[in-house]
């Protein structure tokens, strides 16, 4: 299966060497290139690190680059264009902020995320500033609700966090899980969610009835993990 | 009447001078509402311009050498103006294509694709208090120059004025894009360092033709 890298641009080599670090708690095997400051090593972005960087993370099929300001944006999208348009294809420059970004990226890569999930993932990471912005209540109307006890020895942590994610991406309802919308991978991470806890999943939507059932289905099942 | 090789090796050769000299103040006026940092950015790319233009092979045409000033400040400039002019002189360079004489339309050709690229890589709009205030009006000036039945001479030193006109014309303006956006309506009462250094850019192409004609 092809697996997808992430570049990180920042305008400072430490910064996205800092970040690399980071994400890699979470998807050690995963492919993360940073690419950070000139070529010189003073603060900028440079079009050589980040092409060479493309390069390495995109070999395995496809990149995911997340940028910091202006300039990285620019040349990361200068270095997409030199590229030849099989490769274009490869590369997605995700809008999202950059640490929390690129840790969703990195952890939906490390779960097998395609490049459209990768780069879908980053983009959940936005607004995380304030953790409770997108709390929603779906009760009333024609919301369904289930909920179910957690088994996973070492709780929600990020890869069924990620792998609920995934699943819950593909329903057009919207869908919640303890109040947070179950699409943003940072938000379900964030519950912090213990074995032996309560969740409860809420949807509403053409397919909520389908999208609960999947979610109860994944978490009662240990998201695929041997209960220990 | 055309311009040629010799007109585009000049043209380059002064663009690194007037950097050079103006470098400072660019960057003061980066100081006031950016990062401060344009003016040596342009200078190291430009500086690895000069070095560069120095191994191109002598019959290298117009659109080959500034080509060559694309790649270069897209790879050594490493501010926001790398990509935005890189693109500007790559798009304008494919335009000329394999041409060795440039008419007045050509050069027309060039400034325009020239500001699509800067357009394409910023999406800025005139007004936004960017590099786009000096190239827009200076495509206007060079096409309607053209349509006049102007020499390349001509159309070059129209598109000059204009873009002059043009970066003056930021001071009044509250920033849309880039770093001084950040700043709202403090940047008002400062030029545009972009549109400033993309005025002294095109100020240098209408300088090295009337140096090119005199000669001639």
């Amino acid at each position: 299966m092809p697996t997808i890298g992430i570049v990180v641009v920042s305008h400072s080599a430490k910064i996205a060497e800092g970040v690399v670090d980071l994400a890699r708690q979470m998807a050690p095997t995963t492919t993360l290139v940073a690419a950070g400051g000139t070529d010189d090593g003073s603060v900028g972005t440079s079009f050589d690190k980040i092409s060479a960087a493309l390069a390495e993370a995109s070999r395995g099929g496809g990149a995911v680059v997340l940028c910091d300001l202006g300039s990285a944006i620019l040349t990361s999208e200068t270095a997409v264009d030199f590229l030849d348009d099989a490769d274009k294809q490869r590369v997605v420059i995700a809008d999202a902020p950059l640490v929390e970004g690129t840790v969703a990226a990195a952890v939906s890569a490390e779960t097998g995320g395609d490049l459209e999930a990768v780069a879908a993932a980053a983009r959940t990471a936005t607004g995380v500033a304030d953790a409770h912005a997108d709390e929603r209540d779906l009760r009333g109307g024609d919301a369904v609700e289930r909920s179910a006890v957690l088994v996973n020895a070492s709780g929600l942590h990020a890869r069924p966090a990620a792998d609920l994610v995934t699943h819950a991406s593909r329903f057009q309802a919207d869908v919640t899980v303890n109040g947070v919308d179950a699409k943003s991978l940072l938000r379900i991470m964030g519950l912090n969610v213990g074995v032996g806890s309560t969740v409860a999943v809420m949807a509403t939507g053409p397919d909520a009835a389908a999208a609960v059932d999947d979610l109860i289905t994944l978490i009662e099942g240990g998201f695929g993990e041997k209960a220990r | 009447m055309t311009l040629d090789a010799t007109w585009t090796r000049a043209w380059i050769d002064r663009t690194a001078d007037v950097v050079a000299a103006e470098h400072t103040a660019l960057s003061e006026l980066d100081r006031q509402i950016g990062d401060g940092d344009h003016g040596e950015n342009l200078l190291r790319g430009f500086t690895a311009v000069r070095a560069k233009l120095a191994d191109l092979p002598a019959d290298a045409t117009p659109g080959a050498a500034l080509k060559l000033v694309a790649t270069t400040l897209i790879s050594t400039v490493g501010g926001a103006s790398g990509p935005l002019l890189g693109t500007a002189y790559l798009k304008g360079s494919a335009a000329l294509g394999d041409a060795t004489e440039l008419d007045a339309e050509a050069l027309v050709a060039f400034l325009t694709a020239a500001r699509d690229g800067v357009v394409l890589r910023g999406k800025a709009e005139v007004g936004d208090k960017t590099m786009i205030d000096a190239w827009t009006p200076a495509v206007d000036a060079a096409a309607a120059a053209a349509a006049d039945g102007a020499s390349p001479a001509a159309v070059l030193r129209a598109a000059a004025d204009a873009a002059a006109t043009g970066a003056a014309s930021t001071e009044p303006l509250v920033a849309r894009k880039g770093r001084a956006s950040y700043l709202g309506e403090r940047a008002v009462g400062h030029r545009d360092p972009g549109a400033q250094s993309s005025s002294l850019i095109i100020a240098a192409a209408a300088d090295a033709a009337d140096g090119s004609s005199k000669e001639s």
